[in-house]
């Protein structure tokens, strides 16, 4: 399978990568080119030029600032899932990353590239959703900040324009405790369903639990509903049952060849239970 | 302007080669075609089965899965590139000391993986092996015996011994 034909240039910072979006109506962003390039090959997309942004040294690289941890979009899932300071600071992020693909898609897929093409069956959206991320994305007029629960706004579809680029995430760094558990499709290793949870919690009683859900529907969710009946209460087997018994309450999931939406909701209410679970050791 | 056709600079297995490619060349066809290095296979073609795998600046990659023109600067190794000085790498030995292989077609994927595995950690358990495998698909082995060619080739490189000569074993 090949390509249709496009013009590619490479640009060696987000100036000139913003510049060439602005001046090409066709073009696309290319980083680790993992979701890209597949449908490059089927020709399911057939942009004019591909900008190619992987050799923008400032996109990429981890570091903490302000208790928060900021991680550059064309940081790779490899370096995420290797990385000290991420294991350190978010948990739930060092949990997802070695969950993703194979080590060979992990050298090359990027963080910022994952979450801006929200994939619905993606990993990382779960994760973004569960501990407010917040996305720069840097246009014409500079940049501006969004959060993750405003970012994601349908299938495949954020609110990045068409002339803007991701360039970092910040993710809050103090090192919640967190872990991300995924139902694989067997051949792909895409999520049927992934949950995402981080928790605080104090002898026994719960603080704030985050939850969020990919590969059910459309777009990643929080599963608020769960998050509010557990938020201050004490840890128990039967709170978390009967808390994950409501996390499809109301959900349409999506149905294909490898999962029917009934067997999904079915699944988002166990995953949940189980995340949570192990967890909070209940 | 666009470039319609770029030209690139790419050291394979240290040796440097200038080409001008179109941009929509695939890595693996490059290696291929215009530079006749078909130890790199294609399998599946979506990214799925790793037989093309290759290694890019030190980063094993499924080669079916980028582009040439993002291979500009870069340094590959191949297959063609794993024996060095008349010698076998340790990871060629290994697979053919324990039979990890049947048919072969996987094979050149499963070995440039095996190198990274073991440079990254030249005594990886046996889990450890499995999951960084796979991104490798073999439908003939049933795996067991790679994983015991990449143990093989991790202790190989861990003795320092000296490896086989190049061509041991064939025709005999």
């Amino acid at each position: 399978m090949h390509p249709a034909p496009f013009a590619y240039k490479a640009a060696h910072s987000v100036e000139e990568a913003l510049q060439l979006l602005r001046s090409h109506e066709d073009a696309k962003i290319l980083a680790g080119g993992h979701s890209l390039i597949p449908a490059l090959k089927l020709r399911l997309t057939q942009p004019a030029l591909l900008i190619d942004i992987s050799k923008i040294s400032s996109l990429r690289g981890i570091r903490r600032e302000n208790g928060k941890l900021i991680i550059g979009s064309g940081t790779t899932h490899r370096e995420i899932e290797k990385s000290h300071l991420v294991a350190e600071a978010s948990p739930l992020l060092a949990s997802v990353a070695p969950q993703i693909g194979d080590v060979q898609v992990r050298h090359r897929g990027t963080f910022g590239g994952s979450l801006a093409h929200a994939d619905p069956a993606g990993d990382w959206p779960a994760a973004a959703l569960a501990v407010d991320a917040e996305l720069v994305i840097a246009g014409a007029h500079g940049t501006r900040t969004v959060h993750a629960s405003e970012f994601f706004t349908g299938m495949l579809t954020t609110v990045i324009q068409p002339d803007e680029i991701l360039t970092e995430i910040k993710v809050p760094g103090e090192g919640t405790p967190g872990i991300y558990l995924k139902h694989r499709n067997a051949a792909s290793g895409y999520a049927t369903v992934g949950v995402a949870v981080t928790a605080t919690h104090d002898h026994g009683r719960i603080g704030t639990v985050t939850i969020g859900v990919t590969g059910a529907t459309p777009v990643a969710f929080r599963a608020s509903v769960v998050e509010h009946a557990l938020n201050g209460h004490a840890v128990s087997a039967h709170l978390l049952d009967e808390a994950a018994s409501h996390a499809a309450d109301g959900l349409e999931c999506l149905s294909d060849i490898h999962a029917p939406a009934a067997y999904r909701s079915q699944l988002v209410k166990v995953m949940v239970r189980r995340a949570l679970g192990k967890l909070l050791h209940a | 302007m666009e470039e319609h056709h770029v030209g690139i600079t790419v050291e394979v297995n240290g040796r440097p080669h200038r080409s001008t490619v179109e941009p929509r060349t695939l890595l693996v066809d490059y290696l291929r075609d215009d530079l006749g290095l078909t130890g790199t296979h294609i399998g599946c073609d979506t990214g799925q089965c790793g037989a093309c795998t290759i290694i890019v600046d030190g980063q094993s990659v499924k080669s079916c899965m980028v582009l040439a023109v993002q291979a500009d600067g870069a340094h590959v190794r191949t297959v063609e590139g794993l024996a060095q000085d008349g010698r076998y790498h340790a990871v060629q030995q290994g697979f053919w000391e324990k039979h990890g292989l049947q048919c072969g077609f996987c094979t050149p994927g499963f070995m440039m993986q095996s190198v990274q595995i073991l440079e990254d950690n030249p005594d990886p358990s046996d889990e450890e092996i499995r999951d960084a495998l796979e991104g490798n698909l073999c439908r003939c082995t049933g795996y067991q015996n790679i994983v015991e060619a990449v143990k093989a080739a991790g202790a190989t490189i861990r003795s320092g011994a000296e490896t086989m000569a190049v061509g041991t074993g064939v025709g005999a």
